[in-house]
């Protein structure tokens, strides 16, 4: 039960990493393949923010009557994920953009038949 | 969508406040929450509502897509030209100690630098990559 | 208590949402769903004190992203056109057991974390509290975070301003120009030369 109490967050977290994760490999249509790849990047985020976080402490903004905080570290990290994450998902965008304009549907297996690769 | 009264009304309210907003958030990083990712986003989010409104051609008017580049190389520049600036003046590379007349001024003032640079290039890379979609395809 | 329970809540509708996103086909229900996702996720960060990081997903996740999706999706699709996804061609057994197999490796990897919340585990005992005890001291800056991203890890910052701005170019030069939109376009184009 403990168990169950002391990690549930982290348990959530890794349930919808993993449905991201699906989306990636599974489905067919592009846009759907870059929105599961956030979810996943989304739900990393979550895990180290949880794994910095502290009972009871506050937003780690030092003031005079505060005396837990929680760990700045982690929020720093993930600060600069997040920015290179849009970068990537633009740069996915404009990919899928251009596979458009050039075979003519985003849907991985009508790709795959123009293109004899699989 | 200009001629939709409502939309076009509210959002000459809001967008000035929404760039007030930005340079807000940019300049009180220090002691709120904020800095120069946030307020660089928000600010490009007012120039896209604006950009939705009244159209891509009124909004290329303000920012011609040739400032948006310089803009946002200047504000990379700022941010490595600090970092060399702390070597001219004796430190090392990044080192904002030597910036000011104190360690601690010193550092205030090149932190307060560099997350202006960090928010001039994510406004103009936003924009840009807005256009860039919104753009694509239209005839000449 | 309050603070736990609204954890459970916000994580609850977040699962619901990421199993909406796999299960649904229609494009624009999806894109609708992720900027939902980002913003309860930016709540999400809020309720766990991560203000800073919080801003940012709203801002970022549930604005720019939102935006591009559906900017890509008026790119792809022309207007009178249905935007659903296609109906599966494969059965999704392979993927469905590599999803299983890798989530229960996770947890049970995640069984040897200490507890949520633990002030005593090893992650907020070395380099988090030299940060909290001497940012204001010496930078000044009462934002630890801002403290340690603009000044003791200035350098990674570089880097990621630098990653924003490569971003920018390549968008530029992938679909900066005002080519055709799609080949049948091109194909019309042939056909009225010859």
């Amino acid at each position: 039960m403990d168990l169950i109490i002391g990690h549930y967050n982290y348990w959530l977290v890794i349930i919808i990493m993993m449905a991201g994760f699906y989306t990636v490999i599974s489905q067919g249509n592009l846009v759907k393949k870059i929105a599961g790849l956030n979810i996943f990047q989304v739900s990393v985020f979550m895990l180290y923010i949880s794994i910095g976080n502290v009972k009871g402490g506050a937003a780690p903004i030092i003031e005079s009557d505060i005396s837990v905080y929680s760990n700045p570290l982690p929020h720093v990290l993930i600060l600069t994920a997040i920015v290179v994450g849009v970068a990537t998902t633009a740069l996915g965008l404009a990919l899928v953009v251009r596979i458009k304009e050039a075979y003519g549907s985003i849907e991985e297996d009508e790709i795959h038949e123009q293109d004899h690769s699989l | 969508m200009k001629h939709n009264l409502i939309l076009r009304v509210v959002s000459k309210f809001l967008i000035p406040l929404i760039f007030l907003f930005a340079l807000y958030v940019q300049f009180h990083g220090d002691f709120g929450p904020g800095g120069g990712f946030q307020a660089g986003v928000i600010f490009s989010a007012g120039l896209i509502l604006y950009a939705l409104v009244f159209g891509v051609k009124t909004a290329k008017q303000i920012i011609p897509p040739f400032i948006l580049r310089c803009l946002a190389s200047l504000g990379v520049l700022i941010y490595a030209g600090t970092g060399v600036a702390g070597l001219l003046l004796g430190g090392n590379y990044l080192e904002y100690g030597v910036l000011g007349s104190t360690q601690v001024a010193g550092q205030h003032l090149g932190i307060l630098i560099i997350e202006l640079g960090v928010g001039i290039t994510v406004m103009s890379v936003m924009l840009i990559i807005f256009f860039a979609f919104a753009e694509r395809g239209q005839p000449e | 208590m309050i603070d736990s329970l609204v954890d459970i809540t916000l994580l609850t509708l977040l699962v619901i949402h990421a199993f909406a996103i796999v299960y649904l086909r229609n494009l624009f229900a999806i894109i609708m769903l992720f900027g939902s996702f980002s913003f309860l996720s930016a709540g999400l960060f809020v309720v766990m004190d991560a203000v800073d990081v919080a801003f940012t997903e709203a801002a970022v996740g549930a604005g720019i992203s939102t935006v591009l999706m559906l900017g890509t999706l008026a790119l792809t699709y022309r207007r009178d056109e249905e935007k659903q996804e296609k109906q599966p061609a494969h059965k999704p057994w392979l993927p469905l057991f590599v999803v299983s197999i890798t989530g229960a490796m996770l947890i049970y990897g995640t069984s040897d974390i200490p507890d949520f919340g633990d002030p005593q585990a090893p992650s907020q005992l070395h380099v988090g509290p030299y940060y909290l005890e001497k940012s204001l001291p010496e930078t000044g800056v009462p934002n630890v975070v801002t403290a340690v991203l603009a000044s003791y890890r200035g350098f990674d910052t570089l880097g990621e301003v630098t990653v924003i701005f490569t971003a920018g170019i390549a968008v530029m030069l992938l679909i900066g120009g005002r080519r055709r939109s799609t080949r049948d376009d091109a194909k019309a184009g042939d056909d009225h030369e010859t």
